[in-house]
């Protein structure tokens, strides 16, 4: 129990090291990696409660969503792709330091693994099902109706995305594919019999 | 699932069917029947209100594994609701054809926004209070961001997300807490097993953020600063709308997360309530004097109504809860009221929100004049009218609860914002008109008439308030 409540304060530390990086440091790209690892170190804690489903999906889902919001303030603040390559250098040290310290929790938690004698009873597990089986199960019975009321507000999401976005501008030249297709080399060029010039002796070329 | 759960869901369901309908008309055939859509989207309110109706019980019906309840509250606040929404619709029309809005999105949306109302006030668990919450705010924030050049919308959009996301957490982060304290999500199953939990004092700790979270999704002091950006930045029609129905939604939220489901911790949220009531009653009617903006002004005055409303919630009665609910159909109908005659004098570039450009009314349309007036009064809690009985009512409550301090503040307020109302009446009826003004109405004849009956009904529902007190007053075993 001491060896698992050693590796909740290690992944804890992280988890709020990195939170409090994500809003103090200036440089946003640091910020966002700081925000990779407050995740990361979240999800080992879930695995510690072995909730492994979650802790996936939040490795899955935000990791994976951090990245687009961070193409979104590359793109947004007008950061240039040029100068983010020329601070590869810069940037490096608090990469390797991310991911070191990623890697020593996952070090943890597979050792952690090893060394448990007797782990603690898995709700889950006692029903005698896998956790993501457990939670599909529940997700799809009792809580089936907020299942669906969260599919509306992705569409609201849709909606208001476009609603707020989508300017249909006048003077706009859109490709009109079938119209391309459809052209015949008899539209485009006019073919011209003319008698042929001679040129002028006199001229200057 | 059965079919019986189904059956019970029916208005919500046949909402979610007609909203995907109207999407899909307004992205094919929207621009050419601008008119239609319109019509389409009253039809839908109307058949919703019919299946509201008809299923009417006399026993509380819950559906989805407890997620849904079925009661009189919530078919008073439906109903209600669905009324307001349809005012807006009626109200709105003209504006938004004369400023060439996105006129499919705005009715989608609000339909979208009514089906999170519908679903709130419905709402059996935590997790149905949160996701009917978000499905009325998110609509909301783009509804305030709907008219993409005004720079001014696009602020108040943006404050509104801000601050709606950070109290959407606060509520989140509380509900965890009493899930933490109970370990059940269901709001009945809170309310059983919170007298025998032993902690209790995590569950306080949560009832404090959960406060929070209801509290700014009224708009009462100390969480009020959205209010006035969100009212004067966004155009009128949808200040129309964030004025109305989500109140109904917010009352339906208060009282099922306090009533239903935190009622044992009654001590400890009564005096929060009546903190955040004295502090809405100040603001709201202390400031509203200085502002020489309508809409503005509006905003203050429903930081004091919201005051008025927690005084009949922090009674913690059947009866506070009934006067709750009266109060907060009566400031609906009131406050549609005021800004219809708003967009009933809005032009294209003339937006008729400042108080000056009431200036001499009297003399352009007597008619028009008289409504707004009578919406003021009613606003002021002037004795026939319908805002006096909800004001009695909420104070009646008050004394009831033995918070007899409460009551005399919320009296006092109420004089002094009669104040600002009847500056309006003044400036209507005693001041000149400008001589550049051009007051013109609209013309728009169903406008003219749905406003019409709306400032006569706050007369009407004044004088003959007893069905409604009765209904209200059945949707709590009274």
């Amino acid at each position: 129990m001491t060896i698992q409540l050693l590796a909740f304060y290690f992944f804890a530390f992280f988890a709020v090291l990195g939170a409090l990086l994500v809003i103090t440091l200036r440089n946003p790209v640091h910020a966002v990696l700081s925000l990779v690892l407050t995740f990361f170190s979240v999800a080992c804690i879930w695995m510690l409660m072995q909730a492994e489903f979650l802790a996936l999906v939040l490795i899955v889902v935000y990791v994976g969503a951090v990245m687009v919001l961070f193409l979104f303030v590359v793109m947004m603040l007008d950061i240039k792709v040029a100068a983010a390559r020329e601070g590869f250098i810069r940037h490096l040290p608090v990469g390797i330091g991310v991911a070191l310290i990623m890697l020593a929790e996952m070090v943890t938690l597979i050792g952690l693994r090893a060394m448990q004698v007797a782990p603690p009873p898995n709700p889950a597990a006692m029903h005698g099902e896998s956790n993501v089986a457990w939670i599909g199960t529940a997700l799809y019975t009792q809580y089936l109706l907020p299942f669906e009321v969260a599919a509306m507000i992705l569409t609201v999401g849709i909606v208001a995305a476009v609603a707020l976005t989508l300017r249909h501008r006048v003077g706009v030249r859109h490709q009109n594919a079938s119209q391309q297709v459809a052209a015949v080399a008899r539209d485009r060029v006019r073919l011209v019999s003319m008698p042929a010039e001679r040129g002028d002796p006199g001229a200057q070329p | 699932m059965s079919w019986n759960d189904v059956l019970t869901m029916l208005p919500e369901l046949y909402l979610t069917g007609a909203i995907c309908v109207l999407l899909l008309f307004d992205a094919f055939a929207g621009t050419r029947y601008r008119s239609a859509m319109h019509w389409l989207s009253m039809l839908a309110l109307l058949v919703t209100a019919l299946l509201v109706v008809s299923a009417q019980r006399a026993i509380p019906a819950t559906a989805f594994s407890g997620m849904y309840v079925d009661d009189t509250l919530a078919q008073i606040l439906k109903l209600f609701s669905i009324l307001s929404v349809a005012l807006v619709f009626v109200f709105s029309e003209p504006y938004l054809r004369m400023r060439k809005m996105a006129v499919g999105e705005f009715h989608t949306l609000t339909l979208f926004a009514l089906l999170g109302i519908m679903l709130l006030v419905s709402a059996g668990n935590l997790v149905m209070i949160y996701l009917g919450l978000e499905l009325l705010t998110l609509s909301s924030y783009a509804l305030v961001a709907l008219d993409r050049d005004s720079p001014r919308a696009t602020e108040a959009a943006m404050k509104y997300f801000v601050l709606g996301a950070l109290a959407s957490g606060l509520l989140l982060y509380g509900m965890s807490m009493l899930y933490g304290a109970t370990g059940t999500l269901s709001l009945p199953g809170i309310a059983a097993t919170l007298p025998v939990t032993p902690h209790q004092s995590l569950a306080v700790f949560g009832l404090v953020f959960v406060i929070a979270g209801i509290a700014f999704k009224f708009g009462a002091a100390p969480f009020h600063m959205w209010l006035p950006d969100v009212y004067e930045g966004s155009p009128s029609a949808v200040t129309l709308f964030v004025a109305s129905a989500p109140k109904l939604a917010a009352v339906g939220m208060a009282l099922r997360l306090l009533d239903v489901g935190l009622h044992p911790l009654l001590p400890y949220w009564q005096d929060m309530l009546a903190v955040l009531a004295v502090a809405s009653l100040v603001i709201g009617s202390l400031v509203a004097i200085v502002q020489s903006n309508l809409k503005r002004m509006l905003a203050y005055s429903t930081i004091g109504h919201m005051g008025f409303l927690f005084l009949g919630l922090s009674a913690g009665t059947s009866f506070g809860n009934a006067a709750a609910v009266f109060y907060a159909i009566a400031y609906v109908l009131m406050s549609t009221a005021a800004f219809g005659v708003i967009l009933a004098l809005a032009r294209a570039g003339f937006e008729a929100d400042r108080i000056d450009d009431l200036r001499g009314l009297n003399q352009r349309s007597p008619w028009f004049a008289g409504l707004m007036a009578l919406a003021m009064f009613s606003l002021g809690g002037v004795p026939p009218l319908f805002g006096f009985w909800a004001k009695l009512l909420v104070l009646q409550s008050a004394i009831g609860a033995h918070m007899l301090w409460l009551a005399i503040v919320g009296a006092f307020a109420a004089i002094i914002s009669l104040f600002y109302y009847l500056r309006v009446v003044k400036v209507m009826y005693f001041d000149k008109p400008a001589e550049d003004s051009a007051l013109l109405v609209s013309s728009d004849a169903s406008l003219r008439w749905v406003l019409s009956l709306n400032a006569l009904a706050l007369l009407a529902l004044g004088v003959f308030q007893g069905p409604l007190l009765d209904w209200c007053l059945r949707g709590f075993g009274g």
